[in-house]
């Protein structure tokens, strides 16, 4: 237990506070929003979405009430188009991208129109896609995250029989566990996971590669293998105190979020988030959320260096977090009863620039202050998951991440293809869909177009 | 302050602006609210032997989140008795005697029931007769509205019944669903009408209803075809009136009708040749008070061009209005994108490429998003020795005043198709080969 946890909010309150920050369109809105795009030819939004949906082509099928093909229109080119529809960054994407934004007006809100189309053929199971018939290869998928879900859905269509090995409980990784919950609920992706099932795709939950199944296993039964895995815990802060009750890290605390009753997750009455990424900005808004009465987010440069996007910057502020700028953590202290009672600072100034030419913050000496907080989160980036992926014979690694052929998404070991965080470090759930969409042709290329179809004609899967 | 008042056949009224006969003109009640926010007059709703109405009467078409672009209805006249009507009249005018009220009339076709309702309504104090010779739909097939509007010799003749006992000034209304409408003006005016009022709605089925395979509006299921008006009309109904402004046979006043919602289609329809404007269909979907800003923009319109009385602008634009073989054939503009404007739609290219004549051009657009500080603006460009001035790009760019028409100076003097035939001395029939022959010599 934390030193000084929050008072307890009401069930009842707690659902109001999480609920959906972006909630749906009515259908005047959605008609209204969508008659401002211009239906533009070349149109920058598809060239700013990862995985290129169609973005003038499914408003207009809004606009003339052709709702299922609208949602086939976004879903053909992103399977997770519903998920994507709520967490996708879109300032910086489709809407960043819109010619509204040029003539000084607000971009189409192309994220919501999105969800107003792809919400009824999710809520109503409506099967929009069918498997392509077998043509007898079969392909592994380790990780049951966006890239798996998305490299499979697209390797069904094109006769693929695919089983997904996903170690836990629930499909879906980072969809399911790691989104703000005022952003999507576990068991809207859940419904969206139905619909790649639905395709044929098997997933084998709770089953870790490496430890209920050996990597040679799949080696042996399976055509090609798809690495999906993500990436590993949140690095750790290397400060004394670490190890003190109340002080946790990001991911598993907004797991917990989404795994159990909101009533039911702890929380000190003051915390401190370190970090400047959107992960620690969940984090923090969740906070607010569940009943913490201060919370304070810790990031050793300063607002303009932080990565986390603006809109995300903004929803922290509006839920009144305390940002420290220029701070960095030097030590939690223990209460007496191996609980953090505070976190111990120093505020940093901008040094010489790094290799990558970015400013670094170096300490200043003297000035240490600390925080009273009873929970100490570390939102720092994760860990890579080079054990295991080192088990993989001739797979290179840059930095911990896999090397791929940018276009086939094959790796060094022509048996694997790979995609999502694990290659790019951690990104959007759509660049991972874009990249498991990628590795399915790739895939696709090495398999039926190079060696032809192994299972006889008509034969269904 | 301009004068914003009309004279139309020797009647004042204190602005053009005229509620047409119809739904919004079927009462005293709302005939006075309408005065009392400003109208300058009202053509009542067709007043003659009283009929029954369908539940429903009114279907629209939509222009994605614009309502009622275009409004039909296959409501009748008035469903009042006449008695009732021509009291409501004479109790309006004794309460706006300075404001117009104009009757419309609508009968069997006998003269001595055209005689008996004219009489009668003069007498009520109407300030001048509209005859319904338009109406297309229920009554037309009892032998009345556009049965006689569609026929010349019926409309002479009736008209001239009318004028054999009115004091007062006579309008026919005249409907568009004629092949040539100004032919059918000139057929009133022979009759002895004092003013033509057009357009009457068009002859439409607005809509069917996907899933119950039944038309709009629908009455139980069924539908007929009924008359169409709003703003989608609106481009019809100036050509029309413009038509019937240029034939040298009909030259009397002509309120005009079809799509007017503002001051700016009221101004329209003025300098094609309107001395007065009527409208229904915006009074429907807004109510009176639009006729607020139709008033104070009639005025500032005025107050710009330096004009001091509405009936200034009647008819100016008339002269403009000429045959196509008149126009000149050396005249050359071509359009120009202001690439600070431009926000990179493409639409310009993508009409040009499909719809016109493939003279604009532009790059296909780089994949990238701002998370790589990829913003681009896609600025296409006009190949400017193949535009043919045709004005598409212009029509489609979403950003005011982005794509600019630039006339030419081509040097060559003016040639129009009329003139290229004068010259050559041969019928406009010619074999391709001739025909380009001719034009190269013109500097074509």
């Amino acid at each position: 237990m934390f030193k000084d946890p929050a008072p307890r909010l009401s069930p009842e309150q707690l659902e109001k506070n999480f609920a959906d920050i972006n909630p749906p369109l009515t259908p005047a809105q959605a008609l209204e929003e969508g008659s401002r795009c211009l239906f533009c030819h070349d149109a920058p939004c598809i060239k700013a979405c990862p995985t290129e949906i169609d973005v003038p082509q499914f408003i207009r099928q809004i606009l003339t009430g052709n709702m299922r093909g609208s949602a086939r229109t976004i879903l053909q080119a992103n399977i997770l188009g519903h998920s994507c529809a709520r967490v996708c960054p879109t300032s910086v994407l489709c809407e960043g991208a819109c010619v509204l934004n040029g003539q000084g007006k607000k971009p189409v809100e192309i994220g919501k129109l999105q969800r107003y189309a792809v919400d009824p053929v999710i809520a109503n199971g409506t099967q929009l896609f069918k498997p392509g018939s077998a043509n007898g290869y079969k392909v592994a998928l380790i990780g049951g995250g966006p890239a798996s879900l998305a490299c499979a859905a697209e390797l069904r269509k094109l006769g693929y029989e695919t089983v997904i090995f996903d170690a836990n409980p629930q499909p879906g990784g980072l969809n399911t566990y790691g989104i703000a919950a005022y952003k999507m609920r576990a068991h809207d992706v859940q419904k969206e996971i139905e619909m790649v099932r639905a395709l044929g795709v098997e997933i084998r939950s709770a089953t870790a590669v490496g430890r209920d199944i050996s990597l040679a296993q799949l080696e042996r039964e399976f055509d090609a293998i798809f690495l999906g895995i993500g990436l590993g815990a949140t690095d750790d802060l290397h400060i004394p105190g670490e190890e003190l009750e109340g002080c946790r890290d990001a991911l598993s605390f907004i797991e917990e979020t989404k795994s159990k009753n909101f009533a039911d997750v702890q929380i000190a009455k003051r915390i401190a988030v370190i970090g400047g990424g959107n992960t620690a900005i969940d984090v923090v808004t969740a906070a607010r959320r569940l009943g913490a009465e201060e919370v304070y987010m810790i990031y050793r440069r300063g607002p303009a260096e932080m990565s986390a996007f603006e809109y995300e910057y903004e929803l922290a502020k509006k839920d009144m977090v305390v940002f420290w700028w220029q701070a960095l953590p030097v030590r939690i202290i223990d209460d007496g009863h191996g609980r953090a009672a505070a976190l111990e600072c120093v505020r940093t100034e901008k040094g010489p620039a790094d290799a990558r030419g970015r400013a670094s913050f170096v300490p200043v000496p003297g000035t240490e202050f600390q925080l009273e907080v009873g929970m100490v989160v570390k939102a720092l980036g994760q860990k890579r998951k080079t054990d295991f992926l080192q088990q993989i014979v001739k797979l290179e690694l840059k930095n911990g991440c896999i090397v791929v052929d940018a276009t086939t998404m094959r790796t060094s070991n022509p048996k694997y293809f790979a995609g999502g965080d694990c290659v790019n470090g951690g990104g959007e759930v759509v660049d991972a869909v874009a990249h498991g969409k990628k590795a399915a042709a790739g895939i696709h290329q090495a398999l039926e177009v190079q060696k032809g179809r192994r299972a006889h004609a008509g034969s269904q899967y | 302050m301009p004068d914003l008042s009309i004279n139309f056949c020797g009647v004042r009224s204190p602005n053009p602006f005229w509620l047409a006969s119809g739904p919004p003109t079927n009462t005293a009640y709302q005939v006075m609210r309408a005065f009392d926010a400003g109208w300058g007059g009202a053509v009542w709703k067709t007043i003659g032997e009283p009929i029954i109405n369908t539940a429903s009467r009114y279907g629209s078409i939509d222009l994605k989140n614009e309502r009622m672009m275009g409004l039909n209805n296959i409501e009748l006249i008035s469903d009042r008795p006449i008695d009732v009507n021509l009291r409501e009249i004479a109790e309006v005018k004794k309460r706006f005697p300075q404001h117009t009220v104009v009757a419309s009339l609508m009968v069997e076709s006998k003269r001595e029931t055209w005689h008996d309702i004219v009489r009668r309504t003069e007498d009520s104090g109407a300030d001048m007769l509209e005859l319904n010779f338009g109406c297309p739909h229920g009554m037309s097939e009892r032998g009345m509205g556009a049965a006689v509007g569609q026929v010349p010799e019926y409309a002479t003749m009736i008209t001239g019944w009318v004028k054999e006992v009115a004091r007062t000034p006579v309008i026919v209304k005249l409907t568009p669903n004629v092949t040539d409408i100004a032919h059918m003006a000139a057929a009133a005016k022979a009759g002895g009408a004092d003013a033509v009022s057009l357009v009457n709605t068009f002859n439409s089925l607005v809509s069917v209803d996907l899933d119950t395979y039944a038309p709009r509006p629908s009455v139980a299921g069924l539908g007929s075809h009924g008359g169409y008006c709003g703003p989608a009309v609106k481009p019809i109904a100036l050509h029309m009136v413009s038509a019937v402004a240029k034939h040298p046979k009909v030259n009397i006043p002509i309120s005009g009708i079809g799509g007017i919602g503002n001051w700016r289609d009221a101004v329209e329809f003025m300098l094609l040749g309107a001395t007065s404007v009527q409208v229904c269909t915006a009074a429907m979907h807004y109510g009176f008070r639009i006729v607020r800003d139709m008033i104070d923009g009639l005025e500032n319109y005025l107050e710009d061009k330096g004009l001091n009385s509405a009936m200034q602008l009647v008819g100016k634009s008339v002269p403009r209005i000429e045959d196509w073989g008149n126009l000149d054939l050396n005249y050359k503009i071509v359009a120009k994108i202001d690439e600070e404007k431009c926000i990179g739609c493409n639409l310009c290219y993508i009409a040009c490429e499909d719809g016109a004549h493939q003279c604009i051009r532009v790059e296909e657009r780089p994949r990238g998003d701002l998370r790589h500080g990829v913003i681009l603006k896609h600025v296409p460009h006009v190949l400017e020795d193949e535009c043919v001035g045709c004005n598409l790009c212009a029509l489609v760019c979403p950003v005011p005043d982005c794509i600019t028409m630039v006339q030419v100076d081509t040097g060559r003097a003016h040639m129009s198709w009329r003139q290229l035939q004068e010259a050559r001395g041969k019928s406009p029939q010619c074999s391709m080969e001739e025909l380009l022959a001719r034009s190269k010599s013109s500097g074509i």
